[in-house]
């Protein structure tokens, strides 16, 4: 579908949302709509991205297909919301290369990745039975940090980049931090993934339930803990020169372990729950970036806890490749996939709070 | 022909028919009940799918409701709209039990709008549903399935076959198996609306003017429950000329445009017909009161059209709209866009700016612009149409329901054109709309008769039962 015809859609139906409006109060779509007469393009991003796809209003709408006025807010949004994504990644042209093939792109980059972890592995003499657990017996200390550091702060300015010029597009109001705080509440509790006070939303089919919130919470929490188990293991081994391998009394390793499971058990449900949804609310295109970015951190966290599981063992130094290949496919994914979508979706909900409280 | 048996039979599937199939069920579970419903699963739902809200009394404030709203002011309400034109006891007898209706459907899983949205009152006299009228079917029929009611769609339920004052059971055309069959049962409930969606038989009616008509809601509220009661001697009331009509864009599709099709400036700017000529007091009184008696209006005028025409200074005080408004930068561009007569048109608008008074305009309160020595005056809210760009929206006739149906007694049950009642046929909803309504309409009216007598209907047929 082109770039005209998916934005085209979702005005015409934002159009009729607000001059039928019997879906307020489902969520925060329907009053941020009302204060329109008229929709831009980015007027589309922000709404798009303040939606979150709980379906409820595509079951509700009178209008839903086979009405000729087609309303399906999830999928027309969902579209949009990838081209947002598109639009405001910097630079551009990496983007257009996990658009055309998000799967394909990021598993040959992870190839990539391995065959470069490899090669700076083989530059040393390895004894693969006598590493005694310790990473930098298999790949230079140097060459690893080096690595992550470049790519992290790389990646870190590419991001803010991305930020903001979406907050520029959408018109970010000023807010206070009472607004920031309430909606980052929103954004950690998923509040509108819970439908109407919290009875779960109509996702992946008709009847209600708070599934997908749940495996999401798994997920964007099982993550942070691993995030947050990286930068600890970096202090630990910086400056209280703790190294690894930490045992399960160690914050790094309490952080990384329990991370890991929730991120494999998040993806894999919300990976299911996407098989299983109701077609009419996929979209078929943008889905193919859903996928992308499940796998990817599913691969990340599951290989991080085999990581662990086979620490002694002489598998370790493959391993440990793929598995700082994924985190790094991960990293350099970061600005150019869904991953943005957490904060793209803050900022809406900042706008939206901001907005409501006036 | 194959036959199949049930206890109950419930012929439609909006809200009357689902309110009666659940509450036949709750008062005798070893039922077996059956559902037809005419269209396919998609269209389920009837016009009840196209809602927005259920009117209601109520003492206090409740969760839904803001502050009260008594019986008499809800009769008063009735009263006016229909000037005097409705059955005070039915409509007493209805309006007060609108309280329980309203909890009986939170009971089964309809979920409504609370009443308060930041400082918004959002409603006083009207429960709103959260997600419309189509979250509330949707809910009714998985509570309906979940209880173990059959459900059958794309099954239209052609004639009812009676045996003196009983009804033996139903011939109904399986439209998928392009075949007929026969429900056979010891009672039927009909709730299948009005026959608002039958083009011919609106025609008989209202003569060619009704090919002009657009339908609102539904495309399968064909009316032959009611033509086949009418030709067995059920007792009819009504004039099949009057129902609920409102003013809607001409550009709606025929049918289920619903809600969005509205036009909401009407009082704002001045309507004019084909011949570019002011024909009513577009100032009459607010829009949601004056709002049901356009579509009549526009109904009488040449062609059944009709166009509301305002200026840019009152733009922002109206809904926006589905349809873009038809926008020009002079009468003459407008009046070439409409396809009216130019001269006709500057005519009309210049001797309507020429007689109106100034005054403070307010369009939340009946306010003091008007004019003076008119044919036609419009009393409030006139404004001079003289700021370019012009908006126009074109006007036809929208029908929503009819009111002509079966005459039925407190209990639901039908009557025979004797004054006798038949032993085992119940009806309820839109098709005996007519025995509280005979012209106008409050809205939300539709969907408390519909609930209160789709009740009474089921549980009068599980009583009949036992
Ligand atoms: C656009 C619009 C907005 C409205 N808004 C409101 C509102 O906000 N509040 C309000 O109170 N009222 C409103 N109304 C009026 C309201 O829709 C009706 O009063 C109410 O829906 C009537 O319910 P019902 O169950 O009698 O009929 P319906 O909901 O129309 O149901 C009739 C059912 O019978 C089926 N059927 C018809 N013939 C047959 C047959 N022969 N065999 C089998 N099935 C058959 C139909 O498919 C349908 O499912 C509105 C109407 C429209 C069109
Ligand atoms: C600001 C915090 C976040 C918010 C508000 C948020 C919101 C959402 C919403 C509403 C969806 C469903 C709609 C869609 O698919 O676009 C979603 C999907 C998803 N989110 Fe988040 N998210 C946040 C953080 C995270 C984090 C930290 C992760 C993990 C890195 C994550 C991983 C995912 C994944 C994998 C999906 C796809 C799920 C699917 O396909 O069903 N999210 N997010
Ligand atoms: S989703 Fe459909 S029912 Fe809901 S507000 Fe929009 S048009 Fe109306
Ligand atoms: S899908 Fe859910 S979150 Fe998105 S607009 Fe509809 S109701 Fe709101």
């Amino acid at each position: 579908m082109s770039l005209v015809k998916i934005y085209e859609e979702g005005i015409k139906s934002s159009i009729i949302c607000n001059s039928c409006r019997y879906c307020e109060g489902l969520c925060a779509v329907f009053p941020a709509m009302e204060q329109k007469r008229s929709f831009l393009l980015e007027d589309m991003d922000y709404l798009a991205n303040l939606c979150h796809q709980c379906s409820e209003c595509f079951y509700d709408c009178q209008y839903a297909p086979p009405h000729e006025f087609n309303v399906s807010l999830p999928t027309q949004f969902a579209r949009i919301r990838e081209q947002s994504y598109k639009k405001y990644a910097f630079p551009s042209f990496l983007s257009k290369a996990f658009d055309k093939n998000a799967l394909l792109t990021s598993l040959l980059l992870l190839l990539f990745l391995f065959l470069g972890f490899v090669g700076a592995s083989m530059q040393k003499e390895l004894d693969l039975s006598t590493h005694g657990g310790d990473f930098f017996v298999l790949i230079p200390y140097d060459y690893m940090v080096g690595v992550f550091s470049v790519v992290g702060v790389l990646v870190f300015v590419l991001l803010l980049i991305s930020i903001m010029s979406y907050a520029k597009a959408i018109c970010l109001p000023k807010f206070s931090l009472a607004i920031f705080m309430k909606s980052l509440k929103d954004a950690l509790s998923l509040k509108y993934l819970g439908g109407h006070k919290n009875e779960g939303c109509t996702y992946p089919k008709e009847s209600r339930s708070n599934i997908r919130k749940y495996f999401h919470h798994l997920t964007a929490y099982g993550f942070i803990f691993c995030f947050i188990a990286t930068n600890l293991g970096a202090f630990y081994t910086h400056f209280l020169n703790l190294h690894a391998p930490y045992d399960f009394t160690q914050l790094p390793k309490l952080f990384g372990f329990s991370g890991g499971i929730m991120l494999c058990l998040g993806t894999a449900g919300l990976f299911v729950l996407k098989i299983l949804a109701d077609e009419e609310l996929v979209d078929k295109k943008s889905v193919k970036m859903d996928y992308a970015f499940l796998i990817m951190l599913f691969l990340a966290s599951f290989t991080g806890l085999i990581l662990m599981a086979l620490r002694q063992s002489e598998l370790l130094s493959y391993t440990l490749w793929l598995h700082l290949s994924t985190v790094l496919c991960l990293f350099i994914m970061m600005p150019y996939s869904k991953f943005v979508h957490m904060f793209y979706r803050f900022l809406a909900l900042l706008k939206f709070n901001t907005e409501e409280a006036h | 022909m194959e036959i199949l048996h049930y206890d109950l039979v419930v012929i439609g599937a909006g809200n009357a028919a689902l309110c009666s199939a659940i509450a036949a069920f709750e008062a005798n579970s070893k039922l077996k009940i059956a559902i037809l419903e005419s269209s396919p699963k998609k269209w389920r739902g009837g016009n009840s799918q196209h809602t927005r809200n259920l009117r209601s009394m109520h003492e206090a404030p409740t969760d839904v409701l803001s502050d009260s709203y008594s019986e008499d002011e809800f009769f008063e309400d009735v009263f006016k709209v229909t000037k005097g034109q409705t059955n005070e006891e039915y409509a007493r007898f209805v309006i007060s039990r609108t309280p329980q209706a309203v909890e009986w459907a939170k009971k089964h899983g309809v979920r409504f709008q609370p009443s308060m949205r930041g400082t918004l009152h959002l409603g006083r006299t009207n429960a709103f549903f959260l997600g419309g009228g189509k979250a509330l079917v949707n809910a009714y029929f998985s509570y309906a399935k979940a209880l173990g009611i059959d459900i059958f769609y794309e099954h239209e339920a052609l004639e009812l076959i009676l045996q003196d004052s009983r009804a033996k059971e139903a011939l109904v055309l399986d439209k998928q198996g392009q075949r007929e069959l026969l429900f056979r049962a010891k009672a039927f409930v009909l709730a299948s609306g009005g026959f608002e969606s039958n083009l011919d038989w609106l025609e008989e009616a209202w003569g060619q003017r009704a090919r002009n008509f657009i339908i609102r809601g539904t495309r399968f509220n064909q009316g032959k429950m009611l033509r086949s009661m009418q030709k067995q001697g059920a007792k009819i009331i009504g004039d099949p000329t009057q129902g609920h009509m409102v003013a809607i864009d001409a550009r709606t599709p025929k049918y289920d445009g619903g809600i969005a099709s509205r036009v909401d400036c009407v009082s704002l700017g001045i309507v004019v017909n084909k011949r570019g000529k002011r024909f009513y007091d577009e100032g009459e009184d607010f829009w949601p009161k004056r709002y049901a008696i356009w579509g009549r209006l526009v109904a009488n005028e040449e062609d059944q059209i009709a166009y509301s025409i305002t200026d840019s200074k009152v733009q922002k005080a109206y809904m926006p709209s589905l349809f873009e408004p038809i926008v020009a930068s002079s009468i003459d561009e407008l009046a070439s866009k409409l396809e009216l007569d130019s001269l006709n048109l500057s005519q009309t608008i210049e001797e309507y700016n020429a007689k109106v008074i100034d005054g403070k305009f307010n369009h939340t309160i009946l306010d003091d612009c008007h004019t003076k020595a008119l044919e036609i005056e419009k009393t409030h809210w006139a404004l001079r149409l003289d700021s370019p760009p012009f908006y126009a929206y074109p006007l036809r006739p929208g029908i929503t329901f009819t009111y002509m149906g079966l005459a039925v007694d407190k209990e639901a049950r039908v009557y025979k054109n004797d004054e006798s009642l038949y032993e085992n046929i119940f009806a309820a909803g839109e098709l005996i709309a007519g025995n509280i309504l005979t012209q106008g309409y409050v809205a939300g009216f539709g969907m408390s008769i519909g609930t209160v007598f789709g009740r009474l209907a089921g549980e009068n047929a599980a009583k009949e039962l036992r």
